[in-house]
């Protein structure tokens, strides 16, 4: 059989770029696509030396960049959220918030705590939730409302 | 879906900076035309009067391997010293060369041309004789047709011994402009 030769690297960048970039925005949303971009042909670079032939090149980084994009997801829902807490004073913290919310049933507490403690949208809080979008904009609601009867 | 010459830029500054690019490569713009100059870790590995790289990138692969990759980084320092080379600023290069894959021979041939000075000439016949083979003139011509690395490695210095100009595989107007230049002629 034969094999077929492995492109220079700059070849096979050029020609798969667009697509790995259409793919990383549709995944990961254009905000984080660029370091996900980056962070897929930096890991094919790594890989490229071991390649044993150039077959199934755009198979093979389409598969890198779902691995880096699910890498992305997996990392952005609790500690990116973290981080910005740190940076931002006007925000309450967790620690603020806990004893505020104490008391409050459980899926209220959660979805308050993540909306106005960590900034999480209403489908990020679904999905940690594993709720609906609105079962967690509901909830949210009815915890402030709860909160706003208790401290009158 | 394009990608922005600025995330494409990031992309290659990053694949230098983690050393993950065997071969590194982009066009300098010289008095004698575009340059297209390739470098490794190694050091400077080709410099080409041809300034289209998809033509080169191949060979490039099979000198150093196959993550070849177009960033101005790699090739910063021979840009610098080509700049002061062509402003008259620079007699001799101070940069390291991948000679890999080279025959003895050439490599032999090549050392010896490094040390033709800035501003003097010699020819086929004496070259051959400092590398032991006086009566391999012919096959230093050869060697010095196909420079790797002209320029950096001076073949333009090599005439023939009545003293004509003989050739140049980037052409003679380039071969004069640089003699020219360097004041030999």
């Amino acid at each position: 059989m034969q094999s077929v030769a492995i492109p220079p690297f700059e070849h096979f960048y050029r020609e798969h770029r667009s697509e790995v970039l259409r793919l990383l925005r549709h995944r990961v949303g254009t905000e984080r696509a660029d370091d996900a971009f980056q962070e897929t042909f930096l890991r094919a670079l790594q890989a490229y030396r071991r390649l044993e032939h150039g077959q199934h090149l755009r198979a093979w980084v389409l598969t890198i960049a779902g691995n880096v994009a699910a890498d992305t997801l997996r990392r952005a829902r609790p500690q990116s959220e973290l981080v910005e807490i740190g940076v931002d004073d006007d925000r309450p913290a967790f620690e603020e918030l806990a004893p505020m919310t104490d008391g409050l049933p459980p899926k209220e507490r959660a979805a308050v705590v993540l909306r106005y403690g960590y900034d999480l949208s209403y489908d990020q809080i679904a999905a940690a939730l594993d709720s609906s979008e609105e079962a967690a904009r509901q909830a949210a609601s009815t915890g402030v409302r709860r909160l706003r009867r208790r401290s009158q | 879906m394009t990608v922005s010459p600025n995330l494409d830029q990031r992309f290659r500054e990053a694949a230098v900076s983690m050393a993950l690019v065997d071969m590194g490569f982009d066009v300098v713009s010289s008095p004698v035309g575009p340059l297209f100059v390739a470098a490794s870790e190694r050091g400077l590995a080709a410099i080409s009067f041809d300034p289209e790289p998809d033509a080169q990138l191949e060979r490039l692969a099979r000198i150093g391997g196959p993550r070849v990759l177009r960033s101005p980084r790699s090739v910063e320092g021979t840009r610098r010293e080509l700049d002061q080379y062509f402003e008259g600023k620079r007699r001799a290069f101070d940069l390291s060369l991948d000679l890999r894959a080279l025959p003895p021979f050439t490599v032999s041939v090549l050392r010896e041309l490094v040390r033709v000075p800035y501003g003097e000439t010699t020819t086929y016949g004496a070259l051959a004789a400092r590398v032991g083979r006086p009566r391999a003139a012919r096959a230093v011509g050869t060697v010095m047709n196909r420079n790797r690395i002209p320029i950096v490695l001076p073949c333009h210095r090599v005439v023939g011994s009545s003293g004509d100009l003989v050739g140049y595989a980037g052409g003679l107007d380039r071969k004069i402009t640089l003699l020219q230049l360097e004041g030999s002629i």
